[in-house]
């Protein structure tokens, strides 16, 4: 048989396109003039900027057959992802200086990974959805390797590709599983389907969609699939850390919330009450193991899974409100965490990389002013007035109250409560300790540039969240 | 009014305290000096409040309306009436001596300190003044951050326990009250407009809900029993300073919450929920008076003695009657002057003693007369002797819920009594009894120390003998209120009386609330 090939219409995936060449380009300047990071990190920037004026001014549309989705749920994500991209970058350079990363192939590989995401938060089928999300584990399963010395580098991009290639199969599995009962990946074709030829409660079908639910689960890192965080985020390189920590969590999240709300719209009231359940596991997981640890990046691995179940707070009330806000939460998030990480990284100098919550006694009388930003950084984690993690947190807990979840959004404010005791743990040691060793720590260009750029965000959506908030909730209209 | 009055009052500080950032580290002399000076500024803003309040009217005076988060109907909304405005000025004034205290108690990260007390007197004067429930919040909240700080970093040395109990228990019940907050939202058609949500008639089952929620935090913060335990620990190990805004301030803020939030927007609750609300005082009044008793630490003593007082205060609140609630209102100000001065003097004892052990001390009377003269006026304020404040607020307090509940002004006029027993024996262990040698060549109080004082003995008998200069404030606003729970602006009677007095109105021109009270 002879299709006549139409070439679909590339407008609407221009974005992911240039990145690619852009990723290109990178490896190929490395190539060129060997060990000139500078450049390649300005190039990223600017790739970075330029993508994001881009995407502001890209009308919704379709290609590929309905595969390929831009609409403005995409695009917020697509933002998040880029300003991850953008601040991991601006922080790196500091952090390859002192642990001696020489890989021209560093940004090339962040970049096609947020290639990946942004495929994800585009894909309305669920090939796309896989395309994407094994784009974006590829590149970062290298990338937490880097530390070609380090053991415990080694040990989690082993442990992370293995327990990633586990979850892409079950993933898979549940992929084909709903394949076979309607006949399509398309995520809308499988919505109509299920309505219309009724087997909502087709045992078959409901371990497909588990199945994929476990598979975002694990990517999102939310419990009990969360076993993965804490030894990665521990041994990766820490701009790894906080790259991972925000962008390919927003991915994961616009993935997990197109496929509920776009593929099984019909089943929220079964759905509904598994991601509370997964929501308040995350939370309790996540606030009681954190209270325990005694090294920061493993302390703020387990807050991010507790703060993959607030975002999932969202999800589960099902309504535009919900998404809006779990939108709203990652974006803040991004911001918070990101500026958490880049203190992490100020106190890192050769040899001695101050990971352990001891090193950050008296920080506040040696270095005042990276402990001010931490504490602004942490109380906006704890959701603390007047910081953007309280707006965010407002928003998530109204969303689910409005749905109708009040016992989880009890729950959830309680676990909410445990964790400002680790949160605050770390500003009664900047402030109420006295300092260990003498130790001032060096502001590079890019990292204080990161810094403001948090600061900025965590209190200027404090105060006026008013125009970025609407930003969020016009995203929905049409979804 | 044009003139953003409030809206300075909130800022000043606020901005003051960042421009300290500016002053360098070393010039310890002129971050003092310029607090002071912002703190002063501010008591003088104060003032046009009082010149220019209209006592005839319970409507929200000095209002500021802006939209501020137009998706949620967030607005930033500002506005004082009689019952708030006394807190307002009383913080800005309270600020002035905690500069004053601490000039040279606080000796590390001096600048830091003062910046930490700005911010917070801009956060509490947001709360007296806000009238959006969110707004509300993020000031509730925000006081949190200094105040940990203040206690944590620059008290005693159970300090960092103290500090994260504190915070942990604000937390824990301002978290509950916010989803009281949202839900209250929700159901209230989409606005946080506190006067708007007044207005509302809500169901008695969500009503009840709601008032456990805002509890939950109000009771915190009071503090009353059986969640007070943070008080003592954080009196005791915060600086002089801190224990004075605490004291005066921090948790006045628990009452005015009640008066502010549970009985105007949930009245069918509060006049259910009146009879426990009583006994949980009572228990706070006579359980915080005993276990005074037994205390060996003087600023663990003090601090439980605000229980006692406390324990007043929303005694008087919960009894629902004009006398009772402005007794109440006026107890809050009272207690805040009256500890506010015995913290004060108890830091200037510690600066030169260094202990806090009540056995430490003895025959003080004899090297610091003048000390001790002003310390006895404020033992006897604390206790009620007619003439100064302390008793024109109790007795207003035991009158109004004797007219309620004879039995209720039995139970606590025995807090009085106990009251009465501790302050005094603690007097004497103090000033009298055999002279400690150790205390031989202690300096008598500074001028700075005695200026320090002076407000706090002006304001005692003031309140004393002209205590209607203060209540003319609230009368109007009190019977608004009282208007608004029970449908009588004289409140509950008493029983009897009440139930006439409804029937009489529900026949003559329908009553809205018909309140639920059983006898």
């Amino acid at each position: 048989m002879n299709m006549p090939f139409t070439m679909p219409p590339l407008g609407p995936i221009m974005p992911e396109i240039l990145l690619v060449c852009i990723g290109l380009i990178l490896i190929i300047v490395d190539l060129l003039y060997p060990r000139n990071r500078e450049l390649l990190s300005q190039l990223t920037l600017l790739a970075c900027i330029g993508l994001i004026a881009l995407l502001f001014n890209q009308k919704p549309a379709s290609t590929f057959g309905n595969m390929f989705i831009v609409d403005p749920y995409s695009i917020f994500f697509k933002v998040i992802c880029l300003l991850g991209l953008l601040m991991t970058t601006l922080m790196s350079g500091q952090y390859l200086t002192i642990e001696k990363i020489r890989h021209g192939e560093y940004y090339s590989l962040m970049t096609f990974s947020v290639v990946g995401m942004m495929i994800m938060a585009s894909a309305a089928d669920l090939i796309v959805i896989y395309l994407g999300l094994e784009l974006m584990a590829l590149s970062v399963y290298c990338l937490v390797g880097l530390l070609k010395d380090d053991f415990r580098s080694n040990e989690a991009a082993v442990k992370y590709f293995l327990m990633g290639g586990f979850s892409s199969a079950i993933l898979l599995f549940g992929i084909s599983l709903l394949y076979g009962m309607t006949g399509t990946t398309d995520l809308a074709g499988i919505a109509k389907y299920c309505s219309e030829a009724g087997i909502m409660k087709n045992p078959a079908l409901l371990t497909g969609f588990a199945l994929v639910l476990s598979g975002f689960c694990f990517k999102v890192g939310a419990a009990p699939f969360h076993f993965w965080t804490p030894d990665i985020y521990q041994g990766a390189p820490t701009s790894m850390t906080a790259f991972m920590s925000v962008a390919p969590k927003a991915a994961g999240f616009a993935v997990f919330g197109r496929f509920l709300m776009t593929g099984f719209p019909e089943l929220h009231e079964q759905w509904g009450t598994i991601i509370a359940v997964i929501a308040l596991l995350s939370m309790g997981v996540g606030n009681i193991v954190a209270l325990s640890q005694t090294n920061i990046k493993r302390m703020l691995a387990y807050s991010s899974i507790a703060h993959a179940g607030y975002a999932l707070l969202g999800l589960l009330a099902g309504t535009s409100e919900g998404y809006s806000a779990t939108m709203t939460y990652l974006f803040i998030y991004g911001f918070m965490n990101m500026g958490a990480f880049a203190i992490v990284i100020l106190l890192c100098s050769a040899g001695n990389r101050r990971e352990s919550l001891e090193d950050y006694k008296g920080l506040a009388k040696s270095n005042p002013m990276a402990a001010l930003l931490m504490l602004i950084f942490m109380f906006s984690l704890t959701g603390i007035p007047p910081t953007a993690g309280f707006i965010g947190k407002f928003y998530l807990l109204k969303a689910a109250l409005a749905a109708g979840y009040t016992y989880t959004v009890i729950c959830a404010v309680i676990f909410s409560a445990i964790s400002a005791y680790f949160y605050l743990r770390l500003v009664r040691y900047m402030y109420m300790d006295d300092p260990q060793e003498e130790f001032v720590a060096q502001y590079s260009p890019g990292l204080t540039a990161a810094l403001a750029l948090s600061t900025i965000g965590v209190i200027g959506m404090g105060i006026l969240p008013g125009s970025f908030l609407n930003l969020a909730a016009r995203s929905l209209i049409g979804f | 009014m044009s003139f953003s009055i409030l809206s300075l009052l909130i800022f000043l500080p606020v901005l003051g305290g960042l421009c300290l950032l500016g002053v360098s580290r070393e010039n310890e002399k002129n971050v003092k000096v310029l607090a002071l000076i912002i703190s002063l500024l501010e008591f003088v803003f104060t003032l046009p409040l009082w010149f220019g309040f209209d006592k005839t009217t319970h409507h929200m005076q000095f209002v500021e309306r802006h939209s501020w988060i137009s998706l949620f109907n967030i607005e930033y909304y500002l506005g004082l009436d009689g019952i708030s405005i006394l807190f307002v000025m009383l913080s800005a004034l309270v600020t002035i001596l905690c500069v004053l205290v601490s000039w040279n108690s606080i000796q590390t990260k001096v600048k830091e300190f003062f910046i930490a007390l700005l911010l917070l007197e801009g956060a509490m004067i947001g709360v007296f003044c806000a009238l959006d429930f969110f707004l509300f919040y993020i000031f509730w909240e925000a006081m949190l951050i200094p105040m940990f700080l203040l206690i944590g970093v620059w008290g005693g040395p159970n300090r960092i326990y103290a500090a994260t109990k504190f915070f942990l228990f604000t937390l824990v019940g301002s978290l509950l009250m916010l989803v009281g907050i949202i839900t209250l939202y929700i159901k209230g058609g989409n606005t946080f407009d506190i006067l708007a949500l007044a207005a509302m008639d809500f169901p008695l089952s969500l009503q009840l809900i709601l008032f456990w929620g805002f509890f939950a935090a109000f009771a915190v913060k009071v503090p009353m029993w059986p969640v007070h335990t943070w008080l003592p620990d954080a009196h005791t190990e915060a600086p002089a300073a801190g224990s004075v805004v605490l004291a005066a301030i921090l948790i006045k803020m628990g009452a005015y919450g009640f008066l502010r939030f549970s009985m105007p927007i949930l009245p069918d609750a509060t006049t259910a929920m009146m009879m426990p609300m009583l006994v949980l005082s009572l228990i706070g009044i006579v359980y915080g008076g005993v276990i005074c008793l037994a205390q060996t630490d003087l600023k663990r003593l003090i601090a439980y003695s605000s229980v006692s007082h406390m324990g007043f205060v929303t005694l008087g609140i919960f009894a629902l009657n004009t006398q009772s609630v402005e007794g109440g209102i006026l107890q809050m100000i009272n207690h805040g002057v009256v500890t506010g001065a015995l913290f004060l003097g108890i830091g200037m004892v510690y600066e030169r003693t260094h202990t806090r052990k009540i056995s430490d001390y003895g025959g003080l009377a004899t090297n610091m007369p003048v000390f001790a003269s002003f310390f006895l006026l404020f033992t006897l304020a604390s206790v009620g002797l007619p003439g100064t404040n302390g008793f024109i607020g109790e007795f207003l307090i035991l009158l109004g819920s004797f007219m309620t509940r004879p039995w209720v002004a039995l139970v606590a006029s025995s807090g009085l009594i106990i009251g009465a027993w501790y302050m005094l024996w603690l007097y004497q262990r103090i000033f009298f009894n055999p002279v400690n040698s150790k205390w031989n060549k202690i300096k008598e109080l500074e001028l700075r120390e005695i200026v320090a004082f002076m407000p706090m003995v002006i304001l005692i008998f003031w309140i004393g003998l002209f205590p209607n200069t203060m209540l003319d404030f609230m009368h109007v606003s009190v019977a608004h209120l009282l208007e608004q729970v029970t449908g009588n602006p004289e409140g509950v009677a008493s029983g009897v009386q009440l139930a006439v007095t409804n029937s009489l109105e529900a026949a003559g021109h329908g009553v809205q609330h018909v309140p639920q009270i059983s006898h």
